[in-house]
């Protein structure tokens, strides 16, 4: 895309697409994944995959410090019937089957979490309503996991949600049998002083289909990975996201496509708002397609508006390609600010400036909203982006 | 009865480090009801004349005076100037991704009229607005101006003047890439308004094609950043006939 236009002091959109023999994407971490935290050394920030965040900030969890509370956080699943939902110890055996913790954080989650949520959506079974499971985080700190599996067949919408104020870090299981259908809404509406670290890893089926929209808004730093790899040929993933970091936020999306079978396919579209000092958005994009994975189609797109002054983005698509037969590869990241342009059109046709920027980032959003194909999805997504355009002032001048 | 009066109108723009003047004292007067025609070549300053007069931020004024009914027109912003009256018809109207024609509809018609239309009858405006500008009605779910063909994107533009109803219309070559059936279809519409008798519309044109759907009451040649010369519906014949070549030789056409 040709829309790099006016890239703001402040901001770096770098991309690459290596052909190699060997993957840098895991190569370039600074150890290799594991369940246990003592095989990751306590970062120091200049680590490429920390290089960005902010450690102060993480309440202590990426340095041993930080401890659970009792009262860390609350958990509700309201799930339809035919769902099993079981709380379960750490030795059962369904926990961390579709990926291992890839930094000391998410490690820390697996070694420190108590008790396990695994939701099962039965074979064959096709739910009529979503999960929903809320997470509202009390004041304290907590170590989750969470698993949530689909037998052959099944298809399921989960909607998560946080809430409140909490310092949580968790490691989320998606196992998706051969020709399920799951789809993942995850909402970060946290309250401003939250901290949040979590890994999420998609495992698809033989010819399933993962959609995952992913929504950050609140907490004072959010830092997720979503991670898809595939169990057969035939699989699909879509991952949507969208965030709208405000002053002093950091918001943090990690997206790992591991496309490790042949002929699967992956989408991901991310599109982030930022305004305010200090607002810093990350966006990595790492797609790799190993050598088995003959006939793969991926294409992945990050798209910034840096509404104010004062907003950094690092956007950093990278896709690594170990064969050549494949169906298609592409990627970009654009990052503009407000187009000027759009605002003259709006305003002469009498429209206020302030409701002519809400308009247009709206739009932006909506854009985005628009292909993620759930109707009341969408419309709890538009409600919700026009909330959070009500409450931010947008009068400043970009 | 509104009146939209330009006074020694200079306006210049900054390009490449340097600040150039295109509009070197424009007088004009454009009454309610009155039509007239801006022709000019290409570079003459007609669509810098269009610009400045909606505000936008790229021009900048550096003397002379704009008023509707007295009122300073560049005093106010971009919108103040939508509400109070003057339409800006876009050669090049933008994309706006992601926000449907019936929002956008909607939101400025609240805009210009001060409330919120009611919605019974504000759907069945615009349906009405649609179908005589020959609309597909599933043009108002699309976003506004995205792929629209240049056809689509004049009816879009004549559409909003329909339903917002200007004091002053300032069409900024509406007829620029359109065939003949979009020709006949847009004049027609600029025709209805005209009709209504409260507009004054400011008819900006390269070429006199437009003018046998829409007479003007009069017409001015533009030339080098100013009005050169000024009558009736028959110097557009002489154009028509000789083109703008005695203007350009004398008045020196910035590229």
């Amino acid at each position: 895309m040709a829309e790099a236009q006016n890239i703001p002091v402040g901001s770096t959109t770098a991309g690459s697409i290596a052909v190699a023999a060997e993957s840098t994407v895991a190569t370039r971490m600074s150890a290799p994944p594991s369940f246990d935290v003592a095989d990751f050394p306590v970062p120091h920030g200049r680590e490429e995959e920390w290089r960005f965040t902010p450690l102060e900030r993480l309440g202590g969890l990426h340095d041993g410090t930080a401890v659970a509370t009792g009262t860390g956080i609350k958990v509700d699943i309201d799930a339809p019937e035919g769902v099993t939902v079981e709380t379960v110890g750490r030795d059962d055996a369904r926990l961390g089957k579709a990926g291992t913790p890839v930094d000391r954080v998410a490690a820390q989650a697996y070694s420190s979490f108590e008790q396990a949520t695994v939701v099962t959506v039965p074979k064959e079974t096709q739910l009529a309503e979503p999960i929903r499971i809320a997470v509202h985080g009390e004041g304290g700190t907590a170590f989750g996991h969470q698993v949530v599996e689909l037998g052959a067949f099944a298809e399921a919408v989960v909607v998560i949600d946080h809430t409140g104020d909490a310092v949580l870090a968790a490691n989320v299981d998606y196992v998706l049998g051969d020709g399920a259908k799951l789809t993942v809404v995850l909402v970060q509406d946290w309250d401003d002083k939250a901290v949040h670290i979590a890994q999420h890893n998609a495992l698809v089926g033989r010819d399933a289909s993962f959609k995952s929209v992913v929504v950050t808004f609140g907490g004072d730093v959010v830092r997720l990975h979503p991670r898809v790899s595939y169990a057969g040929t035939g699989g699909e993933a879509e991952l949507f996201g969208l965030y709208f970091t405000d002053k002093g936020q950091h918001q943090e999306h990690r997206l790992l496509v591991d496309h490790n079978k042949p002929h699967c396919k992956s989408n991901a579209v991310y599109k982030g708002a930022l305004q305010g000092d200090d607002a810093h958005a990350v966006w990595i994009g790492d797609v790799l397609i190993r050598a088995v994975a003959e006939g793969t189609d991926t294409y992945e797109m990050n798209r910034n508006l840096v509404l104010t002054d004062g907003a950094r983005v690092d956007s950093v698509p990278n896709l690594e390609i170990e064969t050549g037969e494949i169906a298609g590869a592409g990627h970009a990241s654009a990052t503009g600010r407000f187009d000027d342009e759009q605002l003259f059109y709006l305003m002469a046709r009498g429209i206020p400036e302030a409701e002519a920027r809400r308009l247009v980032v709206r739009g932006f959003f909506a854009e985005l909203v628009q292909q993620i194909g759930l109707p009341d999805v969408e419309e709890r997504l538009l409600a919700k982006i026009d909330a959070e355009l009500e409450a931010s002032v947008l009068e400043a001048s970009a | 009865m509104a009146t939209l009066e330009i006074r020694d109108l200079h306006v210049s723009v900054e390009a490449d480090n340097a600040t150039k003047e295109i509009l070197k004292g424009v007088d004009l007067t454009v009454k309610q009801g009155e039509t007239h025609a801006i022709m000019g070549p290409n570079g003459s300053g007609k669509s810098t004349l269009a610009y400045s007069l909606a505000g936008h931020p790229k021009y900048t004024i550096t003397s002379g005076t704009v008023t509707l009914d007295g009122e300073d027109v560049l005093e106010m912003s971009v919108d103040e100037r939508a509400r109070a009256g003057v339409f800006l018809a876009m050669q090049y109207p933008v994309e706006i991704p992601g926000v449907s024609v019936s929002n956008f509809l909607r939101t400025s018609a609240t805009a210009i009229r001060g409330e919120a239309p009611k919605l019974r009858t504000w759907v069945k405006e615009v349906k009405e607005a649609m179908e005589r500008l020959n609309m597909d009605p599933a043009f108002a779910e699309r976003n506004v101006n995205e792929g629209f063909s240049g056809g689509e994107k004049k009816r879009h533009e004549i559409l909003q003047l329909e339903l917002l109803k200007p004091k002053i219309a300032v069409l900024d070559e509406t007829d620029s890439g359109l065939d003949v059936d979009a020709l006949r279809i847009v004049s027609e519409g600029v025709n209805r308004v005209r009709e209504s008798g409260e507009v004054g519309t400011l008819l900006i044109t390269h070429y006199t094609r437009i003018l046998r759907y829409i007479k003007p009451d009069h017409v001015h040649v533009f030339a080098n950043g100013r009005i050169v010369e000024s009558g009736g519906p028959e110097l557009a014949d002489k154009l028509e006939n000789e083109g703008y070549e005695a203007y350009t030789t004398k008045g020196g056409v910035t590229a």
